[in-house]
């Protein structure tokens, strides 16, 4: 059976956030307990991967090669994280695997290897390869007459490479209205803003000038993705490119907008800390 | 003997066949099709090929994409650009993820001539024979290039097939069917083994018969399979001969030399003479011109027999 959420209105809102939450405390425990990793562009692409897994994907985790369900490729893979929170509580994969994230041994990779975890549709962290990867699964899609959407999302900093731009002048060539690409928009990349380090602005410009339909949306607000979503699924003769504004290490007030949190685990302290923000008062219950 | 036809034909007489014969099999190319000879495939089976432009790397990228959902893939291209511009695509998109891509260039080598160094791949072997899950194959004529890109569709995983842009003579019969992992003992000999590839084999024959006129008997061996190597027939030949040549259209680093080396060197240590390009880029000219001035002739093989002979009486 595929997975279909019936909510709507402010009860999906509230179901959506609620995962998300779940998200966002998994991945600082996972990072924090793995002492490496990248917190801060998990955090910015939270809100956005909750709505896709819960809301957009036609999936079923018990299925996880369904030939009918619709992808979703996280281009930016060093977001990891997210992704593995949310395989987890889709029941993917189990939950006690999250703790051995990055370690010798483990199926968690730093970098997602969709031959190493059910769930994961491709390998990816080397950035600027995943939407050419997903022009392939759409293309793929059509020539099988099948229904399903494909989704991924890239992250500021990766729009930088010019993959991306092939990709994008690929999709739109091909027609691809199966894809639906998101931008997780937060302004940093490793070495600083990405407005200082090499502007991707303005970006709803560049994809409607590569025949790209744009809609620009706050990454965090869930009523906001949702109607994105919605509107993407339904664009015909087009790919779908969503613009998120986001914030870098969304939901830690000492994260939020903080370059130096891109691939720094927090220690055990700062994990506390931040757990307790996402209310977890004992970490260790969690 | 067949008249003389060029690898890259093979690749596109091959497609048009796998059309037919395989539902899933997907060609793309880059804006090169009319050279590889894909665009003929893609006249017969239109849905079932993507010239994705000027981008090597997307098209990597796409055919990834189309491998993960059951399709066998084709990719076309130069050799230079096919390997080194979209190298780390088909490292993680491509080799890392075990994908059903089949990276089948042509152009490889200094045959392509006029277009000079900058369109010539002498490096492509090196780069792809590094790769794990990556399987390389070097066909020395028409029909061991069309019967090598039909086999691939059925040997798992990431495939590079080296295509070249000349017409070369027949080394093979027409009854002539491709065998993965197995070299080929073209021709007996006592004295000396010589191990070639691609537009080398028949010069490496040439060589032999000019050989056996001096009275030095030499073996030669059609490598094909570069990697994995036939590892089997190649020992057995040089402990017989003890010593062996490599030939080949490509750097003398990384490629069949380097391959050939680090078997001997690790399992039967013996002289190694390599033919090839020294460390060093192509430049313009004919085909003929560049073979003789890179050294790769009948007569710089026989040539490097005779001194390996020599030096090692």
């Amino acid at each position: 059976m595929k997975v279909e959420t019936k909510l709507e209105g402010p009860e999906l809102t509230e179901f959506l956030q609620e995962k998300a939450l779940t998200i966002r405390r998994d991945i600082i425990k996972m990072t924090g307990i793995a002492g490496s990793g990248h917190p801060g562009g998990s955090l910015s692409a939270t809100d956005i991967v909750a709505a896709i897994y819960w809301y957009a994907l036609r999936h079923d985790p018990n299925q996880p090669k369904w030939k009918e369900r619709d992808r979703f490729i996280l281009s930016k893979g060093h977001a990891a994280p997210v992704l593995y929170a949310a395989l987890a509580e889709t029941g993917y994969i189990n939950r006690d695997v999250l703790w051995t994230l990055r370690q010798f041994g483990s199926a968690l990779q730093g970098h997602p290897d969709m031959r190493k975890v059910a769930g994961v549709e491709i390998s990816t962290g080397s950035l600027g390869q995943g939407l050419a990867i997903a022009c392939g699964i759409a293309l793929a899609g059509r020539l099988d007459k099948l229904d399903y959407k494909v989704y991924t999302v890239i992250g500021d900093g990766e729009s930088q490479e010019g993959e991306i731009w092939e990709a994008a002048m690929l999709a739109a060539h091909y027609k691809l209205d199966n894809l639906i690409a998101i931008t997780d928009y937060n302004d940093l990349q490793i070495d600083g803003r990405v407005s200082d380090i090499k502007d991707v602005c303005p970006v709803d410009d560049k994809w409607r000038a590569f025949g790209w339909h744009v809609i620009c949306i706050d990454g965090h607000d869930m009523d906001q993705i949702v109607a994105a979503l919605d509107e993407a699924r339904q664009l015909k003769g087009k790919p779908v490119m969503i613009e998120a504004k986001t914030i870098k290490g969304k939901g830690v007030s000492f994260m939020e907008d903080m370059v130096e949190w891109h691939g720094v685990a927090p220690n055990q302290e700062q994990m506390i800390a931040a757990l307790k923000e996402l209310g977890v008062d004992d970490w260790t219950s969690w | 003997m067949t008249k003389p036809r060029a690898t890259r034909e093979g690749y596109a007489d091959a497609l048009l066949e796998l059309g037919e014969e395989l539902p899933n099999v997907v060609v793309l190319d880059s804006d090169l099709s009319k050279s590889t000879g894909a665009a003929r495939f893609g006249k017969a089976f239109p849905d079932r090929f993507i010239n994705c432009g000027v981008a090597e790397q997307s098209m990597m990228g796409a055919a990834a994409g189309l491998a993960a959902c059951g399709k066998i893939c084709y990719t076309g291209s130069f050799a230079v650009f096919a390997t080194g511009r979209a190298f780390e695509q088909i490292r993680n998109s491509i080799a890392y993820c075990n994908f059903e891509v089949k990276i089948c260039p042509s152009h490889a080598g200094v045959t392509v001539g006029q277009d000079g160094g900058s369109h010539q791949s002498v490096e492509d072997i090196a780069l792809m024979r590094c790769l794990p899950n990556m399987k390389v194959i070097v066909p020395a004529d028409y029909i061991e290039a069309k019967t090598a890109v039909k086999a691939a569709a059925h040997i798992s995983g990431p495939i590079y097939i080296r295509l070249g842009r000349p017409a070369v003579t027949p080394v093979n019969g027409d009854d002539y069917a491709f065998e993965f992992g197995r070299a080929r003992v073209l021709r007996v000999g006592g004295d000396v083994t010589i191990l070639a590839i691609g537009i080398m084999v028949g010069e490496a024959l040439k060589a032999a018969d000019r050989l056996a006129e001096e009275g030095i008997s030499a073996e030669v061996i059609n490598v094909i399979t570069v990697k994995p190597l036939d590892e089997e027939t190649i020992l057995a030949s040089v402990r017989k001969t003890g010593r062996a040549i490599t030939a080949e259209e490509h750097s003398i680093i990384g490629g069949l030399g380097g391959a050939i080396s680090e078997l001997l060197g690790e399992k039967h240590p013996a002289p190694v003479k390599r033919i090839g390009i020294g460390d060093m880029f192509g430049l313009s000219g004919s085909a003929d011109e560049l073979l003789r001035h890179f050294k790769l002739t009948a007569g710089d093989i026989a040539e490097a027999a005779r001194e390996l002979l020599l030096y090692t009486q």
